[in-house]
């Protein structure tokens, strides 16, 4: 392989990693408004948007296969392919999650009361800021690693959040007497699932945590 | 020939070692740029280093060339199929020593000082150099925010530049090891090529060594390769390109005449013009980045071993000498000596 050829490569890899990274940065606030539009019972929105994730997890699909494609074909980051395959694959595994919570409420169609509604976009906001916060992390991994550690500390705060959102409206679920407890169950994995995004996030982090400290100079 | 052979067998690690250790090159690419930079340096710049040499013992019969050759090979071949990167340097002037001490030669204690203070001195700045090289580097890739993949990309083409230069300085400094004894018994005249170009007889000679050195290269240093590139410290890309840098540039300041005539014309100290190891000052180099980045990461047990080998392989060489001198004098009645 030529060296002309590693270095068109290069520049198509560092586009495509860019690309898949606005992608998921993307499917986050589109998950964040199929959310609003469902709480605020605009089906037909709620459905673009729902398809509209779709289309972006499908997309941020093929740009991992094609990354996956030339790190190996083309021999490229011999020292930290692994670790860049891990994050890209997990990280695509987030994106998948967004979709899949979407479409737990579009074939459950959950009766939300309005009384769970700030809980649930309080909790949404803080996934969506803890994928947020990992997507620049992975950002800064690959062009400024000195500032990734800053980023990764900030999914952890938002995790937190998260948790904290979470449980307060699970607790406010169970708490309420005019549910029947199938629709609580029913509401309690809803927040679950969404929680879990988070949980991922940090995961995430904390393995990037330990890519950092090996690529550190 | 075998010297020769031995020597890209072995040394041609030094070079290219790390590059091929953390998978930056492909062995075929750094073969082929081995090959050519070390004839190169062997022909253009191998004068200055076969000096130094030549004083320590001038072995005069063509037969007692042979041998002194022979011993330092079969050392270096033995320590190479060990996977120990040694030192060629070491394995020459151990078998030249056997030379003298069977002639009854007086050896230059002059000049096998100089030599014996470098094989101390070469390691240990080659491994300053490196750290303050790797200290620098990233700090400037820190600073530039260098993407990940920009930076594969600069390093490649590091890798390949400095390893030709390393490859170069090789042969200018290390030929004499492989040729050097030859000189005073080189059968060997001047040849003039088309358009006046005269090539002596050492070029002549250099040549002919460097090209064992090349066949060396691409038929046994894959093993040796492999110890240097990983088996001491996990070295990085960025961390294998500063520890050829540091190798090449040591090498280099102990073979280069325009060097010592520029340090001379400036009223500076030179550096003397000796066969240093190369295996010493790339080992040298990656302990050096390991001590950086903390000594629990270094395999001291390789290190010993290496050392070890450091020890033992011009005694070992001298030796041997010594015994193939009395064989071929006293049981194929060959001229080892003139009196």
């Amino acid at each position: 392989m030529s060296f002309v050829s590693i270095f068109k490569n290069r520049t198509g890899i560092e586009k495509e990693i860019d690309s898949f990274l606005n992608l998921a940065s993307e499917s986050g606030l589109i998950f964040n408004q199929g959310i609003d539009a469902f709480l605020g019972n605009n089906i037909d929105a709620f459905s673009e948007h729902l398809s509209h994730v779709v289309e972006t997890e499908k997309e941020a699909d093929t740009l991992r296969l094609s990354i996956e494609d030339l790190l190996y074909r083309k021999t490229l980051i011999p020292e930290s392919r692994g670790d860049v395959l891990e994050l890209i694959e997990r990280m695509d595994a987030l994106l998948g999650r967004f979709k899949g919570v979407l479409f737990r409420i579009e074939i459950e169609r959950p009766d939300i009361k309005p009384q769970f509604h700030d809980g649930l976009k309080n909790l949404s906001d803080c996934v969506i800021q803890a994928v947020e916060s990992t997507t620049l992390s992975l950002r800064s991994y690959f062009k400024d690693i000195s500032q990734a550690t800053n980023h990764i500390h900030k999914i952890a705060f938002w995790e937190t959040e998260a948790d904290k959102a979470s449980t307060s409206l699970q607790k406010a679920i169970f708490n309420n007497h005019e549910l029947g407890l199938d629709l609580k169950m029913q509401l309690r994995d809803l927040v679950r699932s969404i929680d879990k995004i988070a949980d991922h996030a940090e995961d995430l982090g904390d393995t990037l945590a330990i890519y950092v400290i090996k690529r550190s100079l | 020939m075998f010297l020769g052979w031995s020597l890209g067998a072995n040394d041609a690690s030094n070079v290219f070692g790390t590059a091929v250790g953390s998978r930056m090159l492909r062995f075929r690419t750094a073969a082929i740029i081995c090959c050519i930079f070390v004839v190169l340096g062997a022909v253009i710049s191998g004068a200055g280093a076969s000096h130094t040499l030549g004083k320590l013992g001038a072995v005069n019969a063509v037969a007692g060339a042979f041998v002194v050759a022979f011993s330092a090979a079969i050392s270096v071949y033995l320590m190479t199929l060990a996977r120990y990167p040694v030192s060629t340097s070491q394995a020459i002037v151990g078998a030249i020593i056997g030379w003298n001490l069977f002639t009854g030669s007086p050896t230059d204690s002059n000049a096998l000082s100089k030599i014996v203070i470098t094989w101390i001195a070469c390691p240990i700045l080659s491994g300053i150099i490196a750290v303050i090289s790797y200290k620098i580097i990233s700090f400037f890739i820190l600073k530039r925010k260098i993407h990940m993949f920009k930076l594969d990309e600069m390093t490649r083409y590091g890798l390949v530049l400095m390893g030709a230069f390393g490859a170069f300085a090789l042969g200018a400094n290390n030929i004499a090891n492989v040729v050097g004894v030859f000189l005073p018994v080189s059968p060997f005249t001047e040849i003039e090529l088309f358009g006046g170009f005269c090539v002596s007889p050492a070029q002549q000679l250099f040549f002919l060594g460097s090209l064992a050195i090349a066949v060396g290269v691409v038929t046994y240093s894959r093993r040796v390769m492999d110890t240097v590139g990983s088996g001491i410290f996990k070295l990085s890309p960025v961390m294998a390109l500063v520890a050829v840098w540091a190798h090449s540039v040591v090498l280099f300041l102990f073979a280069s005449q325009q060097l010592e005539q520029l340090l001379l014309d400036l009223g500076l100290p030179t550096l003397p013009l000796v066969p240093v190891s190369s295996s010493q000052a790339i080992v040298g180099a990656v302990v050096g980045m390991g001590l950086l980045k903390g000594r629990h990461n270094i395999r001291w047990r390789t290190v010993g071993g290496i050392a070890g080998s450091w020890i033992t392989t011009p005694i070992f060489a001298c030796l041997i000498s010594f015994i193939c001198l009395f064989i071929l004098q006293n049981v194929f009645q060959q001229t080892v000596y003139l009196p």
